[in-house]
């Protein structure tokens, strides 16, 4: 077992198809919220599989989409700094500012380098100690235990020169935000297979109970989303509303305890800006006082006007789930991973460079 | 604080375990940003095969899994 090709097979996807058209009876919407569940989904066009019935409508989870641009644009200034070295995984260099995006920044000299790691921030801070060094924190709950241990060890080590520009945020209270919306449409959700495996799920379950509606945890692979397809549409049908695991190779209900015990001992509860969203409360991770020292935003002060730059570009739509990549005008044509319009086009994760990646998933 | 190399698919890659402190040699992990997140369990692995059979057994209950 090797727990990637077995998953992947299209003969037993066909019996998962088989199984979810067999339980079909009416119309049911769904919703994954996981970036890498939308890519699959398009790669493997998962969607051709199921009966008209279902729909399947993507969701905010794309770190890289949802990190306001308000960020990007304080990015952007602090990355142009002269003493300044400024890491940052790579996707989120091509995402749009209200003027310019990071890339820009760099071919302009910057001191811009991608680091597969916060760790390797550090790494790059210890090894410059003239310069100033600062790693753009973003992510989900995924991401938050990775963030959080190069931040405790900034501490712990008293490296005075790194800070960390955070836009940290949480999966459940987005959830919330698409279903009180007055044009929610969703019906079920796939969580996020790997937010879940760091978090767990009892989050989910006052969701699932509040709203009725069922929430299955789902992994990336096809199989793992067409069994996540299936047990949303059984528990539809079936008239629950339950949390299930289908991810149990990685998932523990209570998630991953060492993980959550250094994300709180860094990071506190703080309101987000989702780009395209807007703020919701309590949805982000933001530094607690005693690590304020390494807030880039403190040492770095700057007042910035951040505006959208183009009207046509619908990502917030997409990131609620209420417009589908391809509804976009832009889309394909003013608006491509060469030059993308908004940030869904930029990361792999994002729905429109999925869809545009994968045509087939046009039709 | 404990790193381990890992294959990925071949490519041999240092990653920071502090997170799976029960994670032995020869395990398979789930890795994000360089912190490998979860030990997979392989008895639950199996489960979703185990859903087919079941489905299987429904549509052919004669045959072995197509």
């Amino acid at each position: 077992m090797k727990y990637v090709d077995e998953y992947r097979n299209s003969r037993e996807a066909d019996l998962f198809a088989n199984a979810i058209r067999q339980s079909t009876t009416q119309s049911w919407t769904l919703m994954e919220i996981c970036g890498g569940q939308t890519h699959s989904i398009a790669k493997y066009s998962l969607q051709d599989l199921l009966p008209k019935e279902i729909s399947l409508l993507h969701g905010p989870g794309c770190p890289v989409c949802v990190t306001p641009i308000s960020l990007i644009d304080k990015a952007v200034h602090i990355a142009a700094q002269p003493d300044v070295i400024f890491c940052s995984f790579g996707d989120m260099l091509r995402v749009p500012g209200s003027r310019e995006d990071l890339l820009t920044v760099k071919s302009k000299g910057g001191d811009l380098r991608i680091v597969y790691s916060p760790m390797d921030a550090l790494k790059i801070a210890q090894d410059n100690p003239q310069k100033e060094v600062v790693f753009f924190a973003i992510g989900f709950e995924t991401t938050a235990p990775a963030n959080a241990m190069a931040i405790y060890k900034a501490k712990l080590d008293d490296i005075k020169n790194i800070s960390f520009l955070v836009s940290q945020v949480i999966v459940p209270p987005a959830i919330r935000t698409i279903l009180d919306s007055p044009e929610n449409r969703v019906q079920g959700f796939l969580a996020a297979g790997h937010v879940c495996t760091v978090m767990g799920y009892r989050e989910y379950e006052p969701i699932s109970k509040d709203y009725r509606i069922p929430i299955v945890v789902t992994g990336f692979e096809p199989l793992d989303i067409l069994q996540g397809i299936y047990l949303c549409v059984k528990q539809l049908e079936e008239g629950r509303a339950e949390v299930e695991n289908q991810y149990s190779r990685s998932v523990l209900k209570e998630g991953n305890l060492s993980a959550q015990k250094i994300i709180q001992e860094v990071f506190q509860i703080v309101p987000r800006q989702w780009r395209g969203i807007g703020e919701i409360a309590q949805s982000g991770l933001g530094l607690r006082e005693a690590y304020a020292r390494f807030d880039a935003e403190n040492k770095f002060s700057c007042e910035i006007h951040s505006q959208e730059r183009s009207s046509e570009c619908i990502s917030g739509l997409i990131l609620q789930g209420i417009k589908k990549p391809n509804e976009c005008q832009a889309f394909g044509k003013s608006c491509t991973p060469e030059f993308p319009l908004g940030a869904t086009m930029v990361s792999t994760e994002g729905a429109c460079a999925a869809y545009y990646r994968y045509q087939s998933v046009q039709s | 604080m404990r790193t381990g190399q890992v294959s990925f698919g071949g490519i041999l890659k240092e990653v920071n375990l502090a997170y799976v402190p029960e994670a032995k040699v020869d395990n398979y992990v789930i890795v994000h940003v360089g912190f490998a997140i979860s030990v997979l369990n392989e008895e639950e692995a199996h489960r979703v095969f185990d859903t087919l059979n079941q489905l299987n057994a429904l549509d052919n209950p004669d045959g072995d899994l197509p």
